[in-house]
Formats: structure tokens, sequence, C-alpha cells
């Protein structure tokens, strides 16, 4: 989707504020992390679908709400969305007597080892690998109207295959609760030249992980 | 966090400190009762106060009050557990962070083969030393050299390796980093008083997928005599992003 969360070339947001780094900069944003982790552990959605919940939020809100904020809002969005509660109910704060079946409700005794699994997205491979380390690749002119991984400043352009990682789950599908879908995952090499022009410092390099449906042979 | 608290943040068997505790156990005090009603209407009266009470803003802030009545929600629905919430607060706040990462950077200096391992395999290299899991599944490490600077970013979101260096820093998730380091790098370092030689090339790192970055800074001048242990100190959170180099070793003693 194109939309603000796609920020990487933007050069419009000032100086970076490198101040003291707490964690978290209110008791709040302590909860939402525990209560989006906890939620998420229910399995009722995937992480793909969460970020596009993220990247869904009103323009102005998601540049505004600061990073626990964007989760708050993606998160209500969320559990409207899966029936796990009610309009009525994040108005009034009143729960109703209902409530849906998750999968799995996470108890504080297995955090530790949930977290220590992760949830690992590399796939076994059913296919060979389309392009090898070296190949000149270019990015397709995608314009996904929904959840993607393909950020816009490296559309069009043309690198090198630096790393073939395993078949990773396709965000682009699991964000649409149409499957994992795995695809080759490789790592590309851009220069800054061919990225932003010519009066760049010409020696530095970006690198993308880019699915192989995001690319073409040359 | 201060390199100071950072420190000691990653030894699991520290005691919460006392604050954290209070914290915590105010947590989960407030979130067991359902005040739900009463906080809709601080909501509303007390909209235009929450500037005034930096320390006590928990009752006066409408994020807050938000998110308690939808803890309070969704530990009534059954969804979610309360002493889940405090574990997986406890897990990032206090026993995962960047010293982590250190204790592998300093391992890669010491340890050829270790480092040959961890740049071939991260993922199982920085798991031997039992970091793994949720946004560290799948690592890559990068190694600065006299020729090349590594800098890591996420421009779609905020991605960034949790089990290493545990909770990102507010300026990594901001829209003035996320947006700037990949068109201009050199700019991004100066603004942390990073200044490389023109000759050296810059490689930024975009997390668009699940694979994680780690930074192996390059080791000091002067640390030949340094234990694994000591050269850890050196071997700050910033550096293992990219947006600063290892500490002097000065800084050991």
């Amino acid at each position: 989707m194109n939309g603000v969360h796609d920020m990487g070339g933007l050069e419009c947001f000032g100086p970076i504020e490198n101040g003291p780094d707490e964690k978290f900069h209110h008791d709040w944003e302590r909860q939402v992390l525990a209560i989006t982790l906890a939620v998420g552990a229910t399995g009722t959605w995937n992480l793909d679908q969460s970020r596009f919940s993220r990247e869904s939020l009103d323009p102005s809100l998601y540049l505004s709400a600061g990073y626990y904020g964007i989760w708050l809002n993606a998160l209500e969005s969320l559990l409207l969305k899966h029936g796990l509660l009610s309009q009525a109910e994040l108005n009034s704060g009143k729960a109703e007597p209902t409530f849906k079946t998750v999968n799995r409700v996470l108890e504080a005794c297995d955090v530790e080892a949930t977290l220590n699994r992760g949830s690992p997205v590399n796939r076994p491979a059913t296919t060979s690998a389309l392009f090898s380390v070296g190949d000149q690749v270019r990015v397709i002119n995608l314009h996904t109207p929904t959840h993607t991984r393909l950020p816009a400043y490296i559309r069009n352009h043309t690198g090198i295959v630096h790393k073939v990682h395993d078949p990773h789950v396709y965000p682009d599908t699991h964000a649409l609760g149409k499957g994992e879908n795995p695809q080759w995952l490789y790592n590309i090499q851009f220069n800054a030249k061919e990225l932003w022009g010519e009066h760049r410092r010409q020696h530095d390099v970006v690198h993308v992980d880019c699915w192989e449906p995001y690319l073409e042979g040359i | 966090m201060t390199k100071k608290t950072q420190s000691s943040a990653d030894h699991t068997v520290n005691p919460v400190p006392q604050d954290q505790k209070q914290r915590a156990s105010d947590g989960s005090h407030e979130g067991g009762h359902d005040h739900s009603h009463s906080h809709a209407h601080h909501e509303r009266d007390h909209n235009h106060t929450h500037e005034h009470g930096d320390h006590d803003h928990s009752h006066l802030d409408p994020t807050a009050l938000r998110v308690r009545s939808l803890q309070t929600l969704l530990l009534k629905k059954g969804y979610i557990k309360e002493d889940t919430l405090n574990e997986l607060i406890d897990t990032y706040e206090n026993k995962v962070g960047p010293r982590n990462g250190a204790k592998v950077v300093a391992k890669a200096w010491v340890d050829e083969n270790y480092k040959n391992w961890l740049l071939t395999d991260a993922t199982a290299a920085i798991a031997s030393l039992d970091f793994q899991g949720r946004q560290g599944e799948h690592m890559v490490a990068v190694e600065n050299t006299p020729d090349v600077h590594n800098m890591v970013v996420c421009t779609l979101c905020s991605c960034y390796p949790w089990p290493v260096l545990g909770l990102p820093p507010a300026w990594y998730k901001s829209a003035p980093y996320r947006s700037r380091v990949v068109i201009d790098p050199a700019s991004v370092l100066s603004e942390f008083g990073v200044t490389l030689p023109e000759r050296k090339r810059i490689a930024v790192w975009d997390s668009t997928a699940e694979v994680r970055y780690l930074v192996i800074p390059e080791r000091p001048e002067n640390t030949e005599h340094l234990s694994q242990t000591e050269l850890e100190k050196l071997v700050n959170r910033d550096s293992m992003i990219g947006t600063a180099l290892a500490s002097p070793a000065e800084l050991c003693t």
C-alpha cells in the first residue's frame, strides 16, 4: 500500500531526536506492548495482518500517535475486525457477557519459552531459486493496494543479488489471510547513485530484503 | 536508558529495581478492578489537565485511561492474563537488552572462529550464547571494516533485533531516522557525532523482511590487553545499530 509508513527517502521530518533513551515515555506504553504481545499470542491474527492494520491507520494519526500509539490504535482495530471486542464495549469500557473462543491464552509461565521460540518464517524449498548471488535484477513497478514489504524507493531500480535466503512466508498474501505462500527471499544491494542520483556519495550502498515476486531478471 | 543502567540490564537474575516493582504492582492492582466507568468520566473531565502532572498522569492522561480500559476488557473476556502482562513487561524492561549483543560482539572480537560462524550463520552463533527468539528468528551479522561502515534501519516500521538489543530506542522508531538514513546516511551519522573518512563506504540495511541485522563494530585501537568481559563494556548499543562506533578503550577502566 502506498502510505505514509513507507518513509524511505523522505527528507521532510527534520533532525533526529537523539535524546534520553527511555524505552517507554509513558507507563501506558508498557501495557500496550504487553497487551499487544499477549493478544497476538492467541493466534487470532498474524504479524503481517498486524502490520497491515498499523499501515491502514489515518495518515495524520500514524504520524502523530507515536510508536506505541500506533500499536494501540491498530490493536483496537484488529480486536474489532476479528470480533474479540465490539465497538460498544470499546466505547463504554463495559464488557458484554459474550466472548470469542481463541486458540490459546498465554500463561505467565510460558512467556519465556514462547518468546525464545519466536515464530520463524523460513519454509522448506519446493522450487529452485530463480536468482543467484551476483545476478543483476530489477525491482518491478509493483503498487499493491494492500500490505506489501516492497518499499517505494526501490521500485524500478536495478540491484545485485547479495545473498539468497530461504523461502520465507510471503507478507503480501499472508496479510490478507490467504496463507503463507512462501517465496524465495533475497538480499539485494543497490548503489546509492542508482537510487538517489548523481549527487549522492557514489560508493554508498543500500541493502533491501526482497521476495522473488518483487524482482525480475535482466 | 542510560549507559550505566544498560550495563546491568542483561543479568536475568538481577532483582527488579524497586521502582519497577512498584510500577508493576501498581499496574496489576489497577488492572484487576473495573474502573472503566470512572475512567471514562475522568477522560472527559480532565481532558485538558493532563499536562500538569507528569508523574501521576496515569490518573489523567486520556490515553492511559483508554489503555487501562482496554486491558480491563481483555482480562474480563479471558483473552489475556494479568501475570502474563507483568512477565512480558519484566522481560523487555529488565531481562533483554543491548548487553546481550555486546557479549556477541566481544566474543567475535576475541574468537576468530566464532566471528566466522557469526558471519555465516548468525542465528545459530547467537543462539549458542542463549539469545534467540521473537524478532531475532533470522539473524544476519554485518561486520564493519576499514572499508565499510554498516547501519541498520527499518523504513517500513521499526523492525529491530530484540533478543540481542532489547526494545528499540525512540529515535530508531522515529520518522526522521527511518526516512533519511537510506538516502543520506552520512548526515544521520554526523547528527550522532560520527564522521567517517570520505573513502569509507556506508552500507545501509533496510529490514524489510523477518531478517534482523546486527552490526559488528570495529574493535577499538589499543584494546589488545583487555579481556572479553572488559571488551563488552566498549560495545555500546548504537554501535550495534551503526549510528556509533565502539567506545574507546579508556572507557573500560
